[in-house]
Order: structure tokens, then C-alpha cells, then sequence
């Protein structure tokens, strides 16, 4: 057999026993075995070793390092077994037309469409009923599934739980008073009673800022909300609703890390970078005769990402 | 040679191969299987190494659900409160969900548990990452043209499963970074126009945080969705089978043949190894490179949050998107369009994904070409579409460098501003620029002869005399020279009428062999 007839590509049915075709691939196959079957007892020791590992509870590394070892030292092995000890071929295969013939497609087509038309066609009313009815079915079971998954939104995307005189109180519910803070500090403050409920944390989360020592007006119409320098923003970014954690002390930004929205606290925390589109709400604030920090009322608009049915 | 086979014989024939052949025969008395499961061992695999790919994508599926079984062992799908008190002391003491105590008591406690949450966590990035490559290659190669369509349908679909359930997977620990994916994914959802609100608290059955969300999104994580990607995988596999594989051109291969390695024992034995070493590999990440340490993060609080985090890989285009998208939001007629929110993370990847799903119709369409094919293009073979596919990876890949912009920053030392800016234009840009690139770059090596092609091999020899001689070697099955004729399949199985009982020929096959 001349060498081309070697390389060939043959079918793998009906061949001899010695064609060549199912001769190994390797050139030197005893050399080749001796270093799969190296791997093969490197990858035996080291899934034994994982064993041994796993029994001592070993640190994930050994764990790790024996299991993968072990797997991929067996799989080399494998591979090589494959690719250099097995019939080299190349073999061919036939491919098959997948498409029948014409008069099996009409027939196939035929029993849909004579068949079934015969039998629709005669009882259009049942098949409409029963269509009808399904389709219903389908509609009607739709709706008490997805209701059945939560309450509808209502009013609840409109609203806090800060009301006309919360007091801020930080994480640990102690009440935020008005000798607490230094010009140019920060704290998270929640309405008293929330700040370990869920929704005080998602919803009602607000920084308490004090940025001078005098009443601070951050826009008109606003002339009352910052008494003593202590202003507050919802921490809630307008662009996505993660907490705007970062305060930027000397620039006096409020940065979200998310995706980098900054907040100019100066002027009612007007987005000045970023894919926020407005600016965080400002809760009205003022300090009582006791000197604690309490808010006038709840937030003028919506807190934190735009929705519908927000005007 | 030729032997006929009675009844009798044939069922003697079984001794013939020992215990094995018995038990065949049985099991054919029952379900005929015999026929169908030679010519399934004798399935013609074709070798090149790009093939490969698809099959990274399966094992590491194969892997994701043998260390996912281990894991939700002792994973618990709880937002209760609880207080830490185990064996990793900088959480002493803390408040968490039982969802994030199981998480890093997975990690600490239980035996092979770090190792298993990182295998399963690179798993998945290597799941994801083997689909988009293995998917390129389908693409590029034209692989999912006529009449494979279906199965291109398939995969898109698998690879979106895959994204949703990395990103439930990636929310489960409810740690501080993935509380704020899940933060973010509800606002994404209260973004659509009209039904958003809707859709966002019937998810989260209400108002963000709710209190159902990890139990939802584990038993969706772990059930619903990899149960419909099995079922997809496994008809993913049945389909290449019934359609058989595509091949490269060369020497003896045709558009009605497959050239390759058998079924049984030579692609099994090459498979099932890669298997072993892709969990290998696999194994050896989760032992000797860290991801996402939860333990670092701390437990979720919706008022505090990390710096400088980013999503895993495959979310990284829309994080990207949406860091470059202008704050652009629609009011009037007493409604809100968060343009800034619904464009990058609904929109884009909707018409991305759509495009995707429309390809081969859309293919069809403009070239007219509704041919069978099974013989692969290589990209440079048609230029328009590899420069198409090259565009949009351009594009996709900008914005997953979008998404590091924070880092960039800091990394470069240069203003948040200027990597926004140069951000934003590169995203612009770079489909414009990568098309004419990509299709220059094909359209040249198209048209250089023998580009990209394995070089006809001389075999010199000296004669006695001292007379050099050259001589093109014979060729082989990859080079690409014209066709040969496909040797015909010898005659080997034939069926004939029965015509009696216990006739010599009667009602049996008779086997010939040549």
C-alpha cells in the first residue's frame, strides 16, 4: 500500500483488521505508551493523594491541587491514548439527505392539513369553543400567578417613613443631636424605628451632612431646611438606588461608587458627573429645643431611581 | 469472504463476543438497539482544534452541576437574621441572613467547601467565556447556516440562560457587593415603561428589599433555570448528532461527507480525557486563585456600600453601558421614561441579543443563499460578515472596558472625566473603525493565494547518482487541494424479504463483508 492510500480517508465499516488505517498514530508507540501510562500513574497517585487529603482535612490548596492534578494527569493520558495509541483513520462517514421525499412531505402535509381540516372544518363552533376556551384559560391563569408573587407598587414608591418630626437617628438608633457633628462630617441617618428594618435601610437611608456652622441654604425655596449647617440628601442614587456612600469632603460631592454620579451638596445635590439624571431629594430638617436633628415632613419627591409612574 | 447468519446462529452469535455480546443481544431483544448503535460508534467526528470549544462549554456545565449539588448541601436560601459566631472572627458578632453565614461557613467550615465555591464560581466564567468563543467560532466559520439554524437558535438561548443564572448565582451569598447587584437589577426592572413598577415588585415580591428574593432566586438558580438549559444542552447534542458535524475544506472532504476520528474509541477516549482536564484545570483555579471572598465583603446592608467593584465578567458590557449612558431621562405628560437606565440595560442588549437570534435569517436574506451548508467558510471567505462579527465584539468589548472606568481612573492616574469622555467615544467608534479593518484584513487574505492554508510538503531525494530529486508528497486529509472523489461506502448490510420460517435466509440480514 503506497503511502497516499495511507492517508486516504476510508469508512470505518467492513475495513480488515490489519489496514493500516487502524494502525496506532504514533510513530514510536511503545515510547508513547510508557509516557501515557506516566501520566496516567501520576494522575492514580495524585487522586489517591486528594483522598489522603480530604481525610486529613487538608488546606483547599492540597485539596485543589491533588483533585486537579490527579484529573488532569488522567485526562492527558487519556487524550494521548486517544490521539496517539487508537486507529489513526481518517475515517469518512456519509452524510445522509435529512429532507424525505416530495410524496413523503405531501403525505405528512396531506394528514395535517386534510385531516385536520376535515375535522375542524366540519365543527368549526366546537373548535372555536375550544379554542376560546383555552386561550382563556391561558389569560385567566396568568393573572392570579403574577399577582399571587407580590402586592401591586400603589402608592408605596411615593413615600418614606420620614415624617413631620422623625428623629435622625444613626445605625445604632441613637438619636443625632446637634452638637454631634463637625463642620464638614457626614453620617447615615434613618427615622427613628427604622434603622434596623429593611425597608428603613433600602428606602428611608439619608446622609446627614454639616457643612458650616451657620443655617444653610442650599436653593431658594429652601431657606429653612438647613438649621444649624446640617443638611440631608437621600442616600438613594437617582440613577440605579445604590447607597451614595462616598463623600468628597473638599470638592463637597457626594459620589455614588457605582457608576461615579456626583452630587454638588452645595446646591441641593445637583448632578455634576455621571448617569444620574436629577438630584438627590432633600429632606427639610430642624432642630428642636432639646438640640436633636428632626425632619419637617417627608421628602418632597420620590426617592431614589425613576420609574413610570413618576411625574 | 462472505458468511450468512441464520436465526439460530445469530443468537448463538452472542458467545461469540462473551458476557458483552449476551447482554447486547438481550438488550436488542427489547429495544432494537443494535443497528443504530453501531452506526452511533462508527459517528465521524472531524478533528480541529476550534471544535473544541463547545466542548469546554459542556463540561464546565458537567462541572457547575456536580460542585453546585455540593454546594446547595450546605447552602441555606434564608434572608433570617442571625448573629455570626463561627470560625471566622473579624464577623463575630455580626447581624446577618442565614443565606450569608451558610456562605462563608461554606467557605471556613465546611471540608473542600472554599475549594468547591471556586471551583463553581470559575466554572462559570469559564462556562460563559467557552460559549461566547465557541459561538464566535460558529459564527465566523458560517457554521450556523442552513440547515443548522435551530441549533444557532439554541445556543443564543443558552447563552442568555447562562448570563441570568450566573448573575442569580453570583446574588445568592448575599454578601455586601452582590446585595448591590441585586439593588441595581431592581431598579433595571423598575425602569421599563408602563409595567415596570409592576414587574419590579412581583419579583421581589414588593418594595425593594422584600423579603423573598434569595429563596426566589435560589430555587430559580438552582432548579428553573439550569433544568431548561439541560434540556436545551441535551437537544443542542441530539441536533449536531441528526445533522452530523460540519467540517473544514480539504483533501477528500466534501459537502456530503465527514472526515474524522470514530465515535468509539478515539473521539471517547479524547473527550472524556478533556473532560478530566478541564476539571483539572478547573480545580487547580479554585485551589490557587481567589474569587469573590465574601468574607472580605461583609454581610449585605442596603446603607453601605464597596469601592471599586465590578460585576462578574460577563455582566461587565451592561455595568459599561450603563456608566457611559448620558443622564438622559424623559418626562412629560406626567410619566417618567428613565431613558438613562432603560436604553443601555434593556434596550441594547435586547437588539444585541436579537440580532443574534436573527443572523441566519437575516444572512439568508441579503445573500439569497439558501443552500445546504456543511463544509465551513473560513472568516476570511466572507469578509462583510466576519467584518459584521468583528464590529460588534469590538463594541461589546468596549463597554466591558467601560465598565472599569473607576479603576482606570485610579490605575492611570488620570480625571474620572477624561476616561468617561474617551469611554463614550471608543464605544462610538469602535464598530465604525473595527468594520473596515476586519473586512480589509479578510478581503486581503481572501484573495492572497494559499493564505491560512497548510503548504504542499516536497520529499526530496538524492538518487544514487547524486541527482536531487523533489517530489510533492501525497495529500492529506487537511490540506486543501481539489477534491477527490468520496470513497464509496462498501456494500456491507443488506435486508431481504423474509420468505419462511427458519429459512436459511429468511427474515435475517445478510452479512457481507468484503
Amino acid at each position: 500500500m503506497s503511502d497516499h492510500e495511507h492517508r486516504t480517508p476510508v469508512s470505518l465499516s467492513g475495513l480488515a483488521a490489519d489496514d493500516p488505517h487502524l494502525a496506532p498514530a504514533a510513530r514510536n508507540p511503545l515510547l508513547v505508551e510508557r509516557v501515557i501510562a506516566l501520566s496516567l500513574l501520576l494522575g492514580l497517585v495524585l487522586v489517591v493523594g486528594f483522598g489522603v487529603a480530604y481525610w486529613m482535612n487538608a488546606a483547599p490548596w492540597t485539596l485543589g491541587a491533588t483533585m486537579g492534578g490527579g484529573l488532569f494527569f488522567l485526562g492527558t493520558g487519556l487524550v494521548a491514548w486517544g490521539k496517539y495509541l487508537m486507529p489513526k483513520g481518517p475515517f469518512v462517514e456519509e452524510r445522509h439527505r435529512l429532507a424525505n421525499s416530495e410524496a413523503d412531505r405531501d403525505a405528512f402535509a396531506a394528514a395535517i392539513v386534510e385531516r385536520g381540516g376535515s375535522v375542524v372544518k366540519r365543527r368549526k363552533v366546537l373548535g372555536g369553543l375550544l379554542g376560546g376556551g383555552l386561550g382563556a384559560f391561558g389569560v385567566v391563569a396568568l393573572f392570579p400567578l403574577l399577582r399571587s408573587l407580590g402586592p401591586l407598587p400603589k402608592g408605596t414608591l411615593f413615600h418614606t417613613d420620614w415624617r413631620a418630626g422623625s428623629y435622625a437617628v444613626d445605625q445604632t438608633g441613637r438619636r443625632v443631636h446637634v452638637d454631634d457633628l463637625a463642620v464638614g462630617s457626614i453620617v447615615t441617618v434613618f427615622p427613628e424605628g427604622t434603622e434596623n428594618t429593611d425597608r428603613g435601610q433600602a428606602v428611608d437611608q439619608t446622609v446627614l451632612i454639616r457643612i458650616s456652622n451657620q443655617n444653610y441654604v442650599t436653593q431658594k425655596g429652601r431657606e429653612s431646611w438647613g438649621p444649624m449647617g446640617y443638611i440631608a440628601y437621600s442616600k438613594l442614587c437617582t440613577h440605579l438606588g445604590c447607597p451614595v456612600g462616598l463623600y468628597e469632603q473638599q470638592l463637597q460631592l457626594l459620589v455614588c461608587p457605582c457608576h461615579q454620579s456626583m452630587f454638588n451638596v452645595t446646591n441641593g445635590a445637583i448632578p455634576n458627573f455621571g448617569p444620574a439624571p436629577r438630584p438627590l431629594p432633600q429632606l427639610p430638617l430642624y432642630v428642636d429645643a432639646m438640640g436633636y436633628i428632626r425632619s419637617q415632613s417627608d421628602y418632597h419627591e420620590p426617592v431614589g431611581p425613576g420609574f413610570w409612574e413618576r411625574s | 469472504m462472505s458468511d450468512t447468519i441464520t436465526k439460530r446462529q445469530r443468537q448463538r452469535a452472542g458467545g461469540r463476543y462473551g458476557a458483552v455480546g449476551r447482554a447486547l443481544g438481550e438488550l436488542d431483544d427489547r429495544l432494537g438497539v443494535a443497528r443504530g448503535g453501531r452506526t452511533f460508534l462508527d459517528k465521524i467526528f472531524p478533528d480541529h482544534w476550534s471544535f473544541m470549544l463547545g466542548e469546554i462549554a459542556l463540561y464546565s456545565f458537567v462541572i457547575l452541576l456536580a460542585t453546585g449539588v455540593f454546594l446547595a448541601l450546605y447552602y441555606v436560601p434564608s434572608s433570617t437574621i442571625v448573629t455570626y459566631h463561627g470560625s471566622y472572627l473579624p464577623l463575630d458578632g455580626m447581624q446577618m441572613t442565614q443565606a450569608y453565614q451558610s456562605s462563608v461557613n461554606l467557605s471556613f467550615a465546611v471540608r473542600a467547601g472554599l475549594l468547591m465555591r471556586q471551583m463553581h464560581h470559575w466554572a462559570a466564567d469559564i462556562f460563559i467565556g467557552s460559549m461566547v468563543v465557541h459561538m464566535a467560532r460558529v459564527f465566523f466559520t458560517g457554521a450556523f447556516r442552513k440547515p443548522r439554524e435551530l441549533n444557532w437558535t439554541i445556543g443564543v438561548t443558552l447563552l442568555t440562560l447562562a448570563i441570568v443564572n450566573g448573575f442569580l448565582g453570583y446574588s445568592l451569598p448575599d454578601d455586601l457587593v452582590s446585595g448591590t447587584g441585586i439593588r441595581i437589577a431592581y431598579s433595571i426592572i423598575l425602569s421599563v415603561p408602563l409595567v415596570g413598577t409592576y414587574l419590579a415588585f412581583w419579583v421581589f415580591g414588593g418594595n425593594y428589599p422584600g423579603t423573598v428574593i434569595l429563596e426566589r432566586f435560589f430555587i430559580l438558580h438552582v432548579l428553573v433555570v439550569p433544568g431548561i438549559m439541560l434540556a436545551l444542552v441535551t437537544l443542542h447534542l441530539v441536533l449536531l448528532v441528526r445533522q452530523k458535524h460540519t467540517q473544514f475544506p480539504g483533501e477528500g472532504r466534501t459537502e456530503d461527507n465527514v472526515v474524522g476520528s470514530p465515535m468509539f474509541p478515539v473521539f471517547m477516549a479524547k473527550t472524556t480525557g478533556f473532560l478530566f482536564i478541564v476539571a483539572g484545570v478547573t480545580a487547580a483555579m479554585g485551589a490557587f486563585f481567589q474569587i469573590n471572598p465574601i468574607w472580605q465583603f461583609g454581610p449585605y446592608d442596603a446603607a453601605r456600600i464597596s469601592y471599586a467593584v465590578q460585576p462578574d465578567w460577563y455582566m461587565g458590557f451592561l455595568d459599561g453601558a450603563l456608566r457611559i449612558f448620558p443622564a438622559w431621562q424623559f418626562h412629560g405628560f406626567g410619566h417618567t421614561i428613565p431613558l438613562e437606565v432603560t436604553i443601555p440595560a434593556v434596550i441594547f442588549p435586547g437588539l444585541v441579543f436579537g440580532l443574534a437570534y436573527a443572523w441566519p435569517a437575516l444572512e439568508r436574506r441579503v445573500t439569497g443563499d439558501h443552500a445546504m451548508h456543511n463544509l465551513l467558510d473560513r472568516p476570511s471567505d466572507r469578509p462583510k460578515r466576519t467584518a459584521a462579527g468583528v464590529a460588534v465584539l469590538a463594541l461589546v468589548s468596549m463597554l466591558f472596558i467601560a465598565s472599569s472606568t473607576d479603576v482606570i481612573a485610579n490605575y492611570f492616574k488620570v480625571s474620572l472625566n477624561t476616561v468617561l469622555w474617551t469611554m463614550r467615544i471608543l464605544v462610538l467608534i469602535s464598530p465604525f473603525v473595527a468594520y473596515p479593518i476586519a473586512y480589509k484584513i479578510a478581503k486581503e487574505l481572501h484573495e492572497t493565494k494559499g493564505a491560512g492554508r497548510r503548504k504542499v510538503t516536497n520529499v526530496v531525494t538524492r538518487t544514487e547518482s547524486g541527482e536531487y530529486v523533489a517530489v510533492p508528497a501525497p495529500a492529506y486529509v487537511d490540506d486543501v487541494r481539489e477534491e477527490l472523489e468520496p470513497t464509496p461506502v462498501p456494500v456491507f448490510i443488506e435486508e431481504t424479504e423474509p420468505t419462511g420460517e427458519d429459512d436459511a435466509s429468511g427474515g435475517v440480514r445478510v452479512v457481507e463483508r468484503d
